[in-house]
């Protein structure tokens, strides 16, 4: 009797805690979608941990001044573009999300988000970032911070900002330190930290339109400026400069150690730097090539959703408190990137690492956003890594890795 | 009837004692089955409640199937808990309530994957990529001024009222282009701000209208082809023209400027050109054997995948094999009495389980580096052994590693087994004149491996997809840069069908979900044949 009893108690346990499960799913995931009807006029955003405390403030000023309430949803940023092109379909994602640039020709392919309209607030950005925003000639975000790599400098090491590329190596070698530059390649190489190198001899991956934009129709990589940074690669891989033994965290904490004077790094790595207690300055990269020497620049900002309802607020949100100085501002102050509203990055250059970096991402090239850039980077790494490891002829190898990637894209 | 009044009144007793009985029994039952029959009801009804609501928001949403589905459900669940027979039934239903939702359902929703096009660029509905599309073509006219733009309400229709940057008012709608007006109201900047007949909408009018406002397009005059006023915030307008024209009645998109007509192809979810070039997004559509087609008749993908998946069974096997020799050693040398401090030990070995096993993927990534790495550094005094970046060397360092990985796992196994073996059945063969190696062989392997083979099967299924240890440690590498595909040398299939269907921003889920199909077929056919093996095995016994 006992015994039955207890079971008896247990299985209707058990089946409760079933049942509230089941009828939970399905009961939480409809409630969510009934209560954002029921107050349509809320703005929902995704954000990162650390924008979320700066964006409390500006949700609060839109509120009082629009009557709109905000509501801030953390996410975690890496997870953010996956999430995001899930959820938006099914009705349930956000009316505004962070984002990086270079997801945007993903989020049009896949129709999740919506043209923005700057108007004549764009004329206020750096020009770099409203044209990474861009897609297709369409704005679709508001941007908030641009990040790109530079030639961090050991003052103790290096007095003077190298010109060139052979100025830096003499100074290098001059140190007397292990290495006469750093920069991290790896087992698979590092294109995005090599590409300013790359651009110094005139290849970039593809080719642009008039108004900046890229065109993948047009794939400049196998040019011979290509072949020439084929061959300078395979140079510096026989000197030893260049190694793909030196991981990303092998060449910084090389750095960190002093042995060497260069590091090819972005601002992430500062931090760390200075914290072990390096002087660092941060200079233009030096070109190898002759031509002017180009990082990669990724932007941050916010895109709204091609399913949003409330596409003035959002817009609204957007253009006028997040596109503000103090916003722009406060996302530097916690995020450490240049701000892409020229005002706020003048503001903020009086630190002269930030104006480093900024100075240098004035005059770099957004990361490609279209699609086809995905078919490049499985080929343009192992094919650089090849060639700095020296095996086989680095032209032919460039040119295999060009007809490769035209393939791919086709 | 001859009958005694005594043998009556007893038998009238009897029947009243065994009634007063069966009485008491009925109302021990019933105290005793009322707290239970209380607590069932109190959680039942709070189960109910829940479906309740969920049935009121679907009834609301009018979404069918699921309202269908949660009401049968519990129907289902109320009836079996309520009813007094079935027993089992009160113990399983909630096992398998779980059991369909989070088995059934996801394996049956990935296969049904495996025959759709869903990934990048066909995401979601017909409807939605339609939307997305005339979104996206609105284009702004280069360089054309923005407008001052004051949104106005008429018997519930909206207007716009536009101040030109040359300071002239003029007021239009959907239906009825731009016109002058001239006894607008303006403010002191010169901006219209009301006009007589019309309401003007504030900001939180606007915003509780948006969704009607964001769409209207107010052409600048008769002639289309000079675009449309449009708002994104209810202050300022700009000039847009549309690129592309949905007609829903022949399923065409038409390109404006160009005059390039694309019609929708339902086999394969986008909108077509006559040259084969399609709009960005489509639509998801069920494709039928594509992916399968697509698998095997793709030559990038062909041409690596009988290496890739031979390297996948001597890599699943090899692993099984090393891990299981190595922990079944540790374990007979640690299970011997005569060893000392044998439990610090056994703590010690036990370690690599304790490390989350991407973490030490990677630490032996570094450890691995040929030039800066502990091993050729420290341990082999500065030679450079490309440990990662030799196809062969990579291999083996792969299995190496995955060795560190999992011989603690072995090791548990096979002492728990060695454990339960009686110590009697080695006492006896030694008496019989059997030498150590004899026992080890004849008696205490096969016995070991009657509990231990369905341990070694589950390990091999799990190191065929052994994700995490291939991109961490070589991430397939090395790949051969001449071979022009995307897949190396310590790639297995699992990390295969990543690069494949996940190559750089893009996803093809489809096709991810047909491989899947394709290594659960093999993983299940090795399996079926081994657990064949195993049975012989128990016979033998």
């Amino acid at each position: 009797m006992m015994v039955k009893k207890n079971g008896l108690l247990a299985a209707g346990a058990i089946a409760v805690a079933a049942s509230l499960a089941l009828a939970g799913c399905s009961a939480g995931s409809n409630s969510g979608d009934a209560s954002s009807e029921a107050d349509s006029s809320a703005l929902t955003v995704w954000v990162d941990a650390d924008r979320a405390a700066v964006l409390k403030d500006a949700a609060a000023a839109f509120t009082k001044e629009s009557g709109v309430e905000v509501k801030l949803v953390q996410k975690d940023f890496a997870k953010i573009q996956e999430e995001f092109i899930a959820q938006v379909p099914t009705g349930k994602g956000p009316d505004i999300t962070v984002a990086a640039h270079d997801w945007l020709g993903n989020f049009v392919s896949n129709g999740v988000v919506q043209p923005v309209e700057l108007g004549d607030t764009a004329a206020d950005y750096q020009q770099v970032a409203v044209t990474a925003m861009s897609y297709e000639g369409t704005t679709y975000g508001v941007p908030y911070s641009i990040e790109n790599i530079a030639l961090l400098r050991n003052t103790a090491l290096a007095p003077t900002a190298p010109a060139t590329f052979d100025e830096m190596t003499a100074a290098g070698v001059a140190a007397g330190t292990e290495f006469p530059y750093l920069v991290q390649v790896g087992p698979e190489a590092d294109p995005y930290h090599l590409y300013p190198f790359q651009t110094s001899f005139g290849a970039p991956v593809f080719g642009t339109n008039a108004d900046g934009s890229y065109n993948p129709e047009d794939l400049t990589v196998g040019n011979a400026g290509g072949e020439a940074f084929a061959t300078w690669l395979a140079a510096e891989g026989a000197a030893g400069r260049m190694s793909v033994n030196l991981t990303g965290d092998i060449a910084k904490e090389k750095f960190y150690a002093g042995a060497s004077p260069f590091l090819l790094t972005g601002p992430w790595n500062v931090p760390d730097a200075q914290a072990a207690g390096i002087d660092v300055s941060v200079d233009a990269v030096p070109s190898a090539g002759g031509q002017a020497a180009q990082p990669f620049v990724g932007v941050a900002g916010f895109m709204v959703s091609a399913k949003t309802k409330n596409a003035i607020a959002a817009n609204e949100f957007l253009v006028n408190y997040i596109g503000s100085e103090d916003v722009q501002t406060a996302l530097y102050e916690v995020g450490g990137r240049p701000p892409a509203l020229t005002a706020a990055f003048e503001a903020a250059s009086s630190d002269p690492i930030t104006a480093g970096f900024g100075a240098v991402g004035a005059t770099a090239v957004p990361m490609p956003n279209i699609p086809q850039m995905g078919k490049v980077w499985q080929f343009w790494g192992v094919t650089e890594a090849a060639i700095i490891s020296n095996q086989g002829d680095p032209v032919q190898l460039w040119q295999k890795m060009t007809a490769d990637i035209a393939a791919a894209i086709e | 009837m001859m009958t005694t009044p005594g043998t009556e009144r007893d038998r009238a007793q009897i029947v009243a004692a065994k009634k007063s009985r069966q009485a008491g029994r009925i109302a021990e039952a019933a105290s005793a089955g009322i707290k239970v029959l209380l607590v069932k009801v109190l959680l039942l009804g709070i189960v109910d409640a829940i479906s309740v609501y969920a049935l009121f928001v679907l009834f609301i949403k009018q979404d069918w199937l699921v309202f269908s589905l949660v009401l049968l459900v519990t129907i289902v669940v109320n009836g079996i808990y309520f009813r007094a027979k079935g027993l089992p039934a009160k113990y399983l239903t909630p096992g398998l309530i779980f059991l369909i939702i989070f088995q059934i359902f996801v394996i049956g929703y990935s296969g049904y994957i495996a025959f759709t096009n869903y990934g990048t660029g066909h995401n979601s509905t017909k409807e939605d990529a339609v939307n997305s599309l005339i979104l996206s073509s609105q284009e702004r006219v280069p360089d054309s001024p923005s407008y001052a733009v004051t949104v106005l309400e008429q018997a519930g229709a909206y207007s716009f009222l536009v101040t030109d940057p040359d300071g002239e008012i003029s007021v239009g709608s959907p239906d009825a282009p731009l016109e002058r007006v001239s006894d607008a109201e303006t403010d002191a900047s010169g901006q219209a701000i009301a006009l007589p007949g019309y309401t003007t909408l504030n900001f939180s009018d606007i915003v509780n209208n948006q969704e009607a406002i964001a769409a209207l397009a107010v052409p600048v005059s008769d002639d289309p082809n000079d675009g449309s006023l449009r708002t994104p915030d209810g202050s300022a307008a700009y000039l847009y023209l549309s690129d592309l024209v949905y007609d829903e009645a022949a399923g065409t998109m038409t390109d404006a400027s160009t005059g390039v007509v694309y019609t929708e192809d339902p086999s394969q979810g986008s909108f077509i050109a006559e040259d084969g070039a399609d709009l960005q997004p489509g639509w998801k559509v069920e494709v039928g054997l594509a992916n399968f087609a697509k698998a095997f008749g793709t030559d990038s993908i062909r041409g690596p995948l009988i290496s890739v998946t031979l390297w996948t069974f001597a890599f699943a096997f090899l692993s099984v094999a090393t891990t299981f020799a190595l922990g079944l050693f540790l374990a007979i040398v640690f299970n011997d009495l005569r060893m000392r401090g044998r439990n610090v030990y056994r703590v010690v070995m036990i370690l690599p389980y304790a490390f989350p096993a991407f973490l030490s993927a990677l630490v032996w990534a570094g450890m691995l580096n040929p030039q800066f790495g502990f091993i050729n550094q420290v341990l082999i005094g500065g030679a450079e052994i490309p440990w990662l970046t030799n196809e062969w060397l990579a291999k083996f360092s792969i299995i190496f590693v995955n060795l560190w990985l999992g011989f603690p796992y072995m090791f548990l196994v096979c002492t728990g087994a060695l454990q339960s073996i009686p110590d009697e059945l080695q006492e006896a063969a030694t008496v019989d004149g059997a030498k150590p190696w004899q026992v080890f062989r004849l008696i205490k392997l096969p016995l070991l491996l009657v509990s231990v083979s369905p341990l070694l099967i589950a390990s091999f299924a799990f190191n065929f997809n052994n994700f995490n240890l291939i991109y961490m440690l070589t991430n397939g590498g090395p790949r051969d840069v001449t071979a022009g595909v995307n897949v190396g040398a310590t790639d297995i299939l699992i990390s295969m069908v990543y690069k494949v269907a996940f190559v750089g921003a893009n996803r093809d889920y489809g096709l991810a979900s047909a491989f899947s199909i394709l290594i659960f077929v093999l993983v299940a056919l090795v399996s079926i044949i081994s657990f064949k093996q195993t049975k012989a095995l128990e016979e033998l016994n």
